[in-house]
């Protein structure tokens, strides 16, 4: 695209923004925004059930030792303690796609802060002193510190790693080393690419782990029955029915004897997906004659017992032409995804088709290491491993750019993914796909780019004190995700003509009440006021769904409502046709009424058939109005183990980030004057739902970029669990402005066309960020996070690479 | 245990609560408008006193060290983290939480805004945020982007990069600023 091109294009930036719908892409209020404004909205914080007892746990001190005695019996004695646990009593395994944690440390301990001892006590201060009255004797251990010493393999994690329990086929576990899973893909051929190029560059990325932060910790009740296998659950998790099937496989129990119940959410980005405190709950409220037991996490447990974003280091050798055009890419991704492989080992295979980015090369290869250490484990967090590869990628994209002396916009529109064109793993672009191009178009010109700064410019601002710079980078995404992953809604109609819709997953923020209700409304065509989306979901009520992960629900979950909608207008066509004396092809639906399309005034309305239609003389036909709708993954494959080929993506979102920032020579302090962020979002579904997403994943990824990351100590001790040490971005911290842009480019097979759109914003940024660091100052930064610290010492380094 | 050891547990226990109950002292305070007297441990934290004895759950805790401001409350005017204060400090005072924002059934201008702006998303933060706002917007009603920053920054949200956040403070202090004019 010429310069002429980009002044010509154009693009809808958020407020601007006009839907076709009468209800869909519009923005609403939250649904839920009132309960939360004044205090009412209730958390499994929040809750107390009769006969409730408290749980505490005690967490090993050391990255590895062996457990040589634990002495309980003070802690026993103390009145008020109801039970106290150790590993010795259970042998419950806990995995997701690898069985290979236990749901208390036995024998030995893998990471400081598992969990080796655990209490039940009449109030959390008399359990809280029961824990410190227990004696625990360790042989400390050499720690596997990080993947350099984890690949040698002199010391394995796991001494049991070929005997793991593991979905095969999909994961790779290698025996006798410390890697959970190899994955692999490639294409073409490297040698062949290597040998065309005119340029080759070799880096290497690396970022360290981060936190989550949800506001509202890990917390969880749960009672068990000591009689029969029933459990039920309250927890801050995110996916009722996947916790559920978790818990029935560890405990070799029955789905239907496990009830989960989950209340607001007090965030989660991903590390309230799959289970984690309520195994050893279950274990404890048994011993305690069944009691419902209670544990809430304190802030240093969040950071310590609970997982993370895994760190990851990226090697990246990249080819290219003269003009510009790719020709090879190898990429080694390793991470280190600390003592259990949780949803890691699953990032780590997504990196073989996500990691490449949406560019178009005949000849690539990405290995994907999943990695023990003894450190606290790793899990999904939003972005589930892109926002890594990214950095890794995009960064590199940016480098190369500057060997080839091309401009990375240009560099980056002629190697662009486009219909036609094939991704990593050998999916075909069409126009439903999405288009990652018109995304960059959109940031690059909202920025106003006219290109790189030269030497002179920088040296010349630099005698300011301040200098400025524009960067920007790519970013996909698709859901990772089973490919019988599942969705299903059940939709009523009250006799008022207002209408419930019953969902699987859980509205933690991201606003799936609100633009449920939106698609409700759109296809029964009532106001959105007049459709409540379920809250509080439940195994017991509600209808199935996989888990609230991935940025898949609008997409399923929306499908599902249409076709739940569509359902339910069908029976109400049917009702409509005997009482007008018609038939339901004679009839079409609005505004609360079914009606003749030839003479409209011949109607019924909803409310009149919601709980069957009574005739004048008393007599009724139909009956209560209740549909559901059901979505499955449509056309997914898994992947080939060698060459990774598959369809692995429901929909790729694209998006991109473009950054100016000015950075503070002397103290390194970036301060961000504008994001401009575009995804291919298909179709607006909830404008407002949308918009705050964007707004708060850019802060996530700006956290990423500039402030987050976890320092241990060389005995793998974590060295900053608390908000002292390990900042989160404050509203001091807010970019100036950050311009969210909506293309359109509609998906056939999703609601309305749209596409998720969830966890996009935070990916990228830290590379965009990165790249435009460069374009200020004229160093290339390899490390995250670009702390004022780091920035500094690079610029003080007199280095250009700061690696 | 032994029946013994039992025994000897439960008079260790009854001493110290006896010993605990002898420390508790008489607590006068108004919350949200109304008289509450309680006795109370002398070491009971005032967000505890809040939640556990008042059930007024809108106060969370989040870090408990006095971080992250989502227990934080309006004390004599003041915004305090509840967590870093002990209940019998706030002895004769005046407190106002989240649930006592809005008056006569209907929502304060300022909680009108975070809905409108959509300033929430977990939600877990918001009560804290709000009454930071509060304050805030008690101290300067006409606060410029400097003070907002500065009067909010000791509130963590992981979910809503804080922009909705002031946007509907700006414009609750011009709301409140136009309602005080016409009175």
């Amino acid at each position: 695209m010429s310069q002429q091109d980009l002044k010509n294009f154009e693009y809808k930036c958020c407020r601007n923004y006009e839907s076709d719908y009468k209800y869909v892409g519009k923005p609403y209020q939250r649904k839920d925004a009132i309960e939360k404004a004044t205090g009412q909205a209730e958390y499994t914080f929040d809750m107390e059930l009769p006969g409730m007892l408290y749980a505490k746990a005690l967490h090993s001190p050391h990255a590895r030792a062996r457990i040589v005695s634990i002495d309980t019996s003070r802690a026993e004695a103390l009145f008020g303690v109801k039970a106290v646990l150790t590993g010795e009593e259970s042998d419950i395994v806990v995995g997701l796609y690898m069985q290979d944690k236990l749901a208390i440390a036995k024998g030995e301990t893998r990471y400081q802060g598992e969990v080796v001892a655990a209490v039940t006590a009449t109030t959390e201060a008399i359990a809280e002193r029961a824990i410190s009255l227990i004696e625990v004797e360790y042989e400390v251990l050499e720690p596997v510190r990080n993947v350099d010493e984890a690949l040698e393999a002199k010391t394995l994690v796991h001494e049991n790693i070929a005997e793991i329990k593991h979905v095969e086929g999909v994961f790779f576990p290698q025996p006798n080393t410390n890697i959970a899973s190899l994955n692999k893909s490639r294409k073409g051929s490297l040698d062949d690419g290597f040998a065309e190029a005119d340029v080759v560059v070799e880096n290497e990325f690396s970022l360290p782990a981060v936190a989550h932060v949800p506001l509202e910790t890990h917390v969880a009740i749960v009672q068990a029955d000591p009689f029969t296998d029933k459990i039920k659950i309250w927890s801050s998790a995110q996916s009722p029915f996947a916790l559920r099937q978790l818990m029935a496989v560890s405990f070799g129990i029955n789905e239907s004897d496990i009830e989960v119940h989950i209340p607001y959410v007090g965030g989660a980005f991903g590390g309230k997906a799959g289970i984690h405190l309520e195994p050893l709950l279950a274990l404890l409220s048994k011993k305690s004659g069944g009691a419902p037991v209670k544990l809430r996490l304190t802030r240093e447990q969040e950071f310590s017992f609970m997982p993370t974003r895994a760190g990851m280091r990226g090697r990246i050798k990249t080819g290219a032409k003269k003009d510009g055009s790719l020709t090879a890419i190898d990429i080694v991704y390793d991470w280190d995804s600390g003592a259990y492989a949780d949803y890691g080992v699953n990032v780590g295979k997504t990196a073989v088709y996500g990691g490449l980015g949406p560019y178009e090369v005949d000849n690539a290869a990405i290995i994907s290491n999943t990695i023990y250490t003894n450190k606290v484990f790793s899990t999904a967090y939003r972005g589930f491993g892109h926002l890594e590869t990214m950095w890794t990628v995009e960064r590199q994209m940016d480098i190369l750019s500057q060997k080839l002396g091309i401009d990375p916009y240009e560099f980056r529109m002629k190697n662009m993914l486009k219909p036609g064109g094939h991704t990593m793993s050998g999916e075909l672009m069409t126009e439903s796909t999405g288009n990652p191009g018109e995304c960059l178009t959109a940031v690059v010109k909202e920025i106003g780019w006219t290109g790189r700064k030269t030497d002179e410019e920088r040296e010349r601002e630099w005698k300011t004190g301040k200098v400025r710079g524009k960067g920007f980078a790519m970013l996909q995404k698709a859901p990772a995700m089973p490919p019988n992953t599942s969705s299903s809604v059940i939709m009523q109609m009250a006799g008022d003509g207002h209408v419930k819709v019953m969902i699987g997953a859980i509205d933690y923020g991201q606003g799936a009440l609100t633009s449920i209700a939106q698609i409700a409304a759109q296809e029964l065509d009532i106001p959105v006021e007049m459709v409540e989306v379920v809250r509080r979901t439940n195994t017991e009520n509600n209808p199935y769904d996989w888990n609230t992960v991935a940025s898949k629900f609008m997409f399923m979950g929306g499908n599902a409502t249409i076709q739940a909608s569509r359902k339910m207008v069908d029976t109400m066509k049917n009702i409509a046709a005997q009482v007008l004396h018609s038939a339901p092809e004679y009839l079409d639906h609005g505004d609360g009424y079914i009606f003749s399309k030839h003479r409209p005034d011949r109607r019924v309305s909803y409310k009149e058939m919601a709980l069957g239609y009574m005739y004048p003389d008393g007599t009724s036909v139909g009956g209560p109005l209740i549909s559901h709708g059901v979505c499955i993954a449509d056309g997914l494959s898994n992947l080939d183990p060698e060459t990774g080929e598959g369809h692995p993506a429901l929909a790729w979102t694209f998006g991109a980030h473009a950054v100016e920032l000015e950075v503070d020579v002397e103290t390194g302090v970036i301060d961000i004057i504008k994001i401009a962020s575009a995804f291919d979002l298909g179709q607006v579904i909830s404008e407002q739902m949308v918009y705050s997403q964007i707004i708060g994943g850019v802060m996530q990824g700006v956290g990423s970029a500039i402030l987050e990351g976890y320092k241990f100590s060389p005995d793998n001790v974590l060295l900053n669990p608390s908000f002292t040490d390990n900042k989160i971005p404050t509203i001091k911290d807010m970019p100036l402005e950050v311009v969210p842009i909506y293309i359109e480019n509609k998906q056939k097979n999703g609601p309305f066309g749209a596409r998720g759109v969830a966890e996009h914003p935070m990916i990228s940024v830290p590379s965009a960020i990165g790249n435009a660091l460069y374009d200020a100052l004229g160093i290339n930064y390899y490390h995250l996070p670009l702390t004022p610290e780091n920035v500094a010492l690079g610029i003080i380094s007199g280095e250009k690479d700061i690696r | 245990m032994s029946h013994t050891d039992d025994n000897k547990a439960c008079a260790m226990h009854t001493a110290h609560v006896r010993e605990a109950h002898a420390r508790r002292v008489l607590l006068e305070m108004t919350v949200n408008g109304e008289c509450i007297v309680e006795e109370v441990d002398p070491n009971m934290l005032l967000l505890h006193f809040l939640r556990d004895t008042l059930k007024l759950f809108g106060a969370k805790e989040a870090c408990g060290e006095g971080e992250c401001g989502a227990c934080t409350i309006i004390l004599n005017g003041k915004t305090v983290n509840s967590c870093l204060v002990l209940a019998i400090e706030a002895q004769g005072g005046d407190i106002l939480t989240v649930e006592g924002l809005s008056k006569d059934g209907e929502l304060s201008i300022l909680q009108q805004e975070f809905i409108k702006e959509d300033a929430l998303q977990c939600g877990f933060c918001t009560p804290g945020m709000l009454m930071s706002a509060r304050s805030l917007l008690d101290r300067h009603p006409d606060p410029t982007d400097e003070e907002i920053k500065e009067g909010m920054g000791g509130n963590l949200c992981r979910c809503t990069g804080y922009q909705q956040i002031f946007d509907a403070i700006k414009r609750a202090a011009k709301r409140e600023r136009e309602e005080l004019n016409r009175s």
